[in-house]
């Protein structure tokens, strides 16, 4: 009999002609109910706005079949919408779960490593000092927060490696560092320009269209298959440094491609969206509580992250306040609650 | 016959603090070699160096005859395995999926389980006596069935040379001869090399058939136990006196630390205990050197 068959919890190998795969029935039950739930939000919000729509009629809008006027709302409107929802949720839920990997601490995330506060640094600087645009924000928001990732990163290496703590507790003080660069910019600036900034600040998913959707959707498909490739190293390396190099894995290499694509979904993801941070702290974590299994959780936590970014949205809109919310906001209400719940039930954190 | 792993002018150290320079080093293939020394001597950093962990500064190491960064790092993986002195274990992870991680090297992005692994996997839980906790979460474990997995975890790596960094460090007496006893099981089916830093030297002398002896980043002595287990070389290495008499148990060399109130003072012997002369083990020795200068004569038996 042999020992990895038995017991609820086991690996399983799927066999696809000369392919295996090891997979966990949970994690893969998990999953599908993630993307499930992503698409019914998906669909849900796009029902949602000014003109209310039957969840038929917009499925049907999807695929091109319809009246003119429900297939432009849904097409050139809410679609992109709710795809860029989906598709910034997925960023961030992924390259939170690689931070979090990396620096073997849960409160490891781009928000943490300093990334988010230099975006946020780029994005006011472009706004309140220049004021060029919608575009120019989100380049300089990418700008800044890639420029504050390296800056955290060469200064966290010693010895040509570089350590999960060390990372997280530069990536504290250059982040904190940015942070008052910001509350400056905003002081000093024009009021109005300093509105502007801090909208941009809380993070939007309002009158998102196809020019921000598609670039989300470009990094998910080239980025997002890059670490579900790594996800076999990452966990090795869970074990520390030598176990995994004593197991073959280049390390540093393995971490360097992964921080630089999980920077990437998470500067394309600002940039569509503005900084919504907790998700990438959040969205992880969900996933980790959810299928109960070690390891990295690329692809579970770019679901949870997306259907967390997705629900928040649809909620946000069908709140009966007149007020707009920002998605940051909700994200934070919604992941925040659901966190505290699931940490109340379990036994162990 | 050439050597399995072999160090040959190695400087080596860490963050510009220079641990070892210009040592050669042979692992006789098929040993079962101890390197012992005091704290701090370069017993970890010579492994750490041998099993490629660390890149010394000069020098080159040798696995099979070729220059170890000459093989991809995977082919060495399936040459080597390091248990390190300190590995944390997943959070959650059972104790089969822990030891299923060694078979790594053997596996790819496409090709992530085979029936020789599942066999390794067993084989591993099997031969340290873990198969029944194999459905546990390895948090859950004791000190020393948590070692007994890391252990399992490089048998199931399948590797012909076997590196062990302080392998007993914080096991029970038991525990130390169960996972000993089970390097002696490997070693005597004459398929394995491997290499222990070990701080217990009744330990290594027990079980070891060849024992390196180091001391500030030098290589002092190599040999049989009973070639090192001297007096002499206990004062030099670990600056203590000592007397080395037959081990009841094994009849190898057991090694008794002398402390001042032992040695005794203006030639009556010593204080405590009853000492006999050294025993005969077929090495060159001077005898007892302590400061009374008492003569040996060799007696045979146990005290009265």
């Amino acid at each position: 009999m042999s020992a990895l068959n038995t017991g609820p919890a086991r690996t399983r190998t799927l066999a696809l002609g000369p392919v295996r795969l090891r997979y966990r029935r949970r994690t893969v039950v998990t999953g599908a109910l993630l993307a499930a739930a992503a698409v019914v939000l998906d669909i849900a919000g796009m029902q949602t706005g000014t003109i209310a729509l039957a969840f038929g009629d917009v499925l049907g809008a999807v695929f091109g079949q319809g009246e003119g006027k429900t297939l432009k709302v849904v097409q050139k409107i809410r679609l992109p919408r709710t795809v860029t929802a989906l598709g910034v949720g997925a960023c961030l839920g992924a390259a939170g779960a690689t931070f979090q990997s990396i620096s073997r601490n849960a409160l490891g995330s781009p928000d943490i490593i300093g990334f988010t506060t230099g975006a946020a640094t780029g994005a006011v600087a472009q706004i309140v000092l220049f004021d060029a645009g919608p575009g120019a924000t989100a380049l300089a928001a990418i700008a800044g927060g890639l420029l504050a990732a390296g800056v955290v990163y060469l200064l966290s290496l010693s010895g040509g490696v570089t350590g999960g703590y060390r990372l997280v507790l530069i990536g504290i003080g250059v982040g904190a560092m940015l942070a008052a660069v910001n509350t400056i910019l905003l002081a000093k600036g024009d009021s109005d320009l300093a509105a502007e900034a801090h909208l941009w600040l809380s993070g939007s998913l309002a009158a998102r269209n196809w020019g921000h959707a598609v670039p989300v959707l470009i990094a998910v498909a080239l980025l997002l298959p890059v670490l579900l490739g790594l996800s076999r190293n990452l966990n090795q390396m869970e074990m520390g440094d030598d176990a995994a190099q004593a197991l073959g894995i280049r390390t540093e290499r393995t971490r360097i491609i992964a921080m630089a694509a999980a920077v990437g979904l998470t500067a394309v993801a600002t940039a569509a969206a503005g900084p919504i941070v907790f998700v990438a702290l959040a969205a992880p974590q969900l996933a980790s509580r959810l299928t109960r299994s070690p390891g990295v959780h690329i692809g579970t936590g770019a679901l949870m992250g997306a259907v967390l970014v997705a629900g928040s949205d649809l909620l946000s809109q069908r709140l009966p306040i007149q007020a707009a919310i920002p998605i940051g906001l909700m994200t934070g209400l919604v992941g925040g609650v659901y966190l505290l719940w699931l940490l109340t039930r379990s036994k162990q954190v | 016959m050439e050597d399995v792993l072999s160090g040959r002018g190695l400087t080596i150290g860490y963050d510009g603090r220079t641990v070892s320079e210009h040592l050669d080093v042979r692992i006789p293939p098929g040993s079962f070699t101890a390197i012992i020394g005091p704290n701090a001597c370069g017993k970890s950093t010579l492994l750490r160096a041998l099993s490629r962990l660390l890149k010394p500064a000069a020098g080159e190491v040798f696995l099979q005859g070729k220059d170890i960064n000459s093989y991809p790092t995977r082919e060495v993986a399936r040459q080597l395995a390091l248990l390190p002195q300190t590995s944390t274990a997943p959070d959650g992870i059972t104790v089969a999926d822990l030891v299923a991680r060694g078979r790594f090297p053997h596996q790819s992005l496409l090709r992530q389980w085979s029936e020789a692994d599942q066999q390794a996997v067993d084989a591993a839980l099997a031969a340290t006596g873990v198969q029944d906790l194999a459905d546990r979460t390895v948090g859950e474990l004791s000190g020393g069935q948590r070692q007994r997995v890391w252990l399992a975890l490089v048998l199931a790596q399948d590797t012909p040379v076997l590196l062990l960094d302080e392998p007993t460090t914080f096991l029970d007496i038991a525990h130390q001869l169960e996972v000993l006893r089970l390097c002696r099981g490997l070693h005597r089916t004459g398929n394995y090399t491997l290499v222990t830093v070990l701080h217990e030297l009744g330990m290594a002398f027990r079980f070891a058939d060849h024992v390196i002896a180091m001391k500030d980043g030098r290589i002092v002595a190599q040999g049989s136990p009973a070639e090192i287990a001297t007096p002499e070389l206990m004062k030099e290495i670990y600056g203590i006196e000592a007397l080395v008499i037959p081990d009841p148990a094994t009849g190898g060399p057991l090694v008794v630390p002398l402390e001042p109130e032992d040695l005794g003072s203006g030639g009556t012997g010593p204080s405590r205990g009853h000492l006999h002369g050294p025993p005969d083990t077929g090495a060159p020795r001077t005898g007892i050197s302590p400061q009374s200068g008492i003569p040996a004569p060799l007696t045979e038996g146990a005290p009265a």
